[in-house]
């Protein structure tokens, strides 16, 4: 299978990347490719033109100084390498450990696959629970975009076609924060069946705030605001932790030829239980 | 320094492949895979799934394993690759190859390049990987005919054969 032909742009600098996307509106952004060159190899995606933003060193990186600023073209083996990130906010390593395989987590990037917004991707769900922001440029600057605000369906997010992604931002946190990620993966892709995604902040044996989202189950990666109601200034005891799993159920959930509504209705809320468990356990 | 080809024009790229710098004009939409393959007649690398599952076109590139069919011949411009041809030194197999023909890791041998490189590549981070390590790292490698077992001995015996010499 080959693509059909494309111009090819291999930009420098986020600037001249942002003109090349004002002046190509049929282009499409090559991040990782994990998703975009197979979707071209089927001739589901027949762009005029790639801007490959892969020579773009100032989208790599991470830096931790309060906040967390991760470059979008950061990629899932450079978040997995980094050990100050990953003792901070172990859900980052628990999802980017398992997307995919080794080859596509060297390619594949944060920023690729979140403004590609697959419904089953695993980090929409993981920056809805961190509460990240991401940071988009455009023709007329920068502007951010709170990740509750920047899902808005099946593929689509907030992000106008002239703007490119360039960098997400979890925001400081203060106290005991905990947090993790659940899955059922497909057997044969690996893509989340159903992800669950949580952030928890602890006094104690109490849970203070919580912040948990779902993603494969839904159009879109979605909070699961009945479930945080559930655990928040609750003790979180098997009780209070088996009523925010049963909460998890109420949204509206796609089902497919592999899993069902019903099946997946259930994973949501097995797996909300599960990732509570997990993230409290980290808190002790 | 940026760059700007439209297709059907074509770019001379220059590839560092298994220790030689070799150049090619391609179209942007060839593959890496078919570079490789077609270009520089190193048809060591496989096409299998052809859909990045299943790792047969599994090469490394600048240090990293990628899969070859899911990256543009462009994008290796200026890189450095390394295939199954290029594992071998000085007439003496790559301990990982070794370990394979020790540990009878393959039947077909139709995903044995890939395997290799990617468990070189475990080995070079992890010179001591657990049985659910090597797992972890073959994930994207697909073997249908000899079955993993074997494969992780291999990869086992290749690891020791390693911390031998090293």
């Amino acid at each position: 299978m080959f693509p059909s032909s494309f111009a090819y742009h291999r930009p420098a600098s986020v600037e001249e990347a942002v003109a090349l996307i004002g002046a190509n509106p049929d282009a499409k952004v090559l991040a990782g490719g994990h998703s975009l060159i197979p979707a071209m190899k089927l001739r589901l995606a027949m762009p005029e033109a790639l801007i490959d933003l892969n020579r773009i060193d100032a989208l790599r990186g991470i830096s931790v100084n309060g906040e967390v600023t991760i470059g979008a073209m950061t990629t899932y083996a450079q978040l997995l390498d980094d050990a100050g990130l990953g003792g901070r906010f172990t859900v980052i390593h628990d999802a980017a450990d398992h997307v995919g395989d080794v080859q596509v987590r060297a390619r594949g990037t944060l920023g690729g696959s979140i403004a590609h917004a697959d419904p089953a991707s695993d980090f929409t769900a993981v920056i809805l629970a961190l509460g990240a922001r991401v940071t988009a440029i455009g023709p007329e600057g920068e502007r951010t975009i709170e990740a509750d605000d920047l899902f808005v369906d099946l593929f689509t997010t907030a992000l106008r076609p002239d703007e490119l992604l360039t960098r997400i931002t979890i925001p400081a946190v203060a106290g005991t924060v905990v947090t993790a990620y659940a899955k059922h993966a497909h057997p044969a892709s690996g893509y989340p069946v159903v992800g669950i995604a949580a952030m928890l902040t602890m006094e104690g044996s109490t849970v203070s705030a919580a912040r948990i989202a779902v993603t494969g189950a839904t159009s879109k990666a979605t909070r699961l605001t009945a479930a945080e109601t559930a655990l928040t200034g609750q003790a979180a005891d098997a009780a209070v932790i088996d009523r925010a799993a049963a909460a998890a159920e109420g949204l509206e959930i796609n089902g497919d030829a592999y899993a069902s509504e019903e099946y997946r209705r259930h994973l949501v809320s097995v797996l909300t239980g599960r990732v509570i468990r997990q993230a409290i356990a980290r808190a002790t | 320094m940026s760059t700007t080809i439209t297709g059907p024009t074509t770019l001379r790229i220059t590839v560092s492949v298994n220790g030689t710098q070799r150049q090619a004009e391609v179209e942007p939409r060839l593959l890496l895979v078919h570079l490789l393959r077609d270009s520089f007649g190193l048809t060591g690398t496989h096409v299998g799934c052809d859909t990045s599952q299943c790792g047969a076109c599994v090469v490394n590139l600048d240090g990293q394993t990628v899969k070859s069919c899911t990256v543009l011949a462009v994008q290796a411009d200026g890189a450095t690759v390394t295939t199954i041809e290029g594992m071998a030194r000085d007439g003496k197999l790559h301990p990982v190859q070794e370990g394979f023909w020790a540990k009878h890791g393959l039947q077909c041998g139709f995903c044995t390049p890939g395997m290799i490189l990617s468990a070189a590549a475990l080995l070079e981070k992890n010179p001591d990987p657990s049985e659910d390590e090597i797992e972890h790292a073959i994930e994207g490698n697909f073997c249908r005919c000899t079955g993993y077992h074997n494969i992780v001995r291999s990869v086992q015996h290749a690891a020791e054969l390693m911390r031998r010499d090293a």
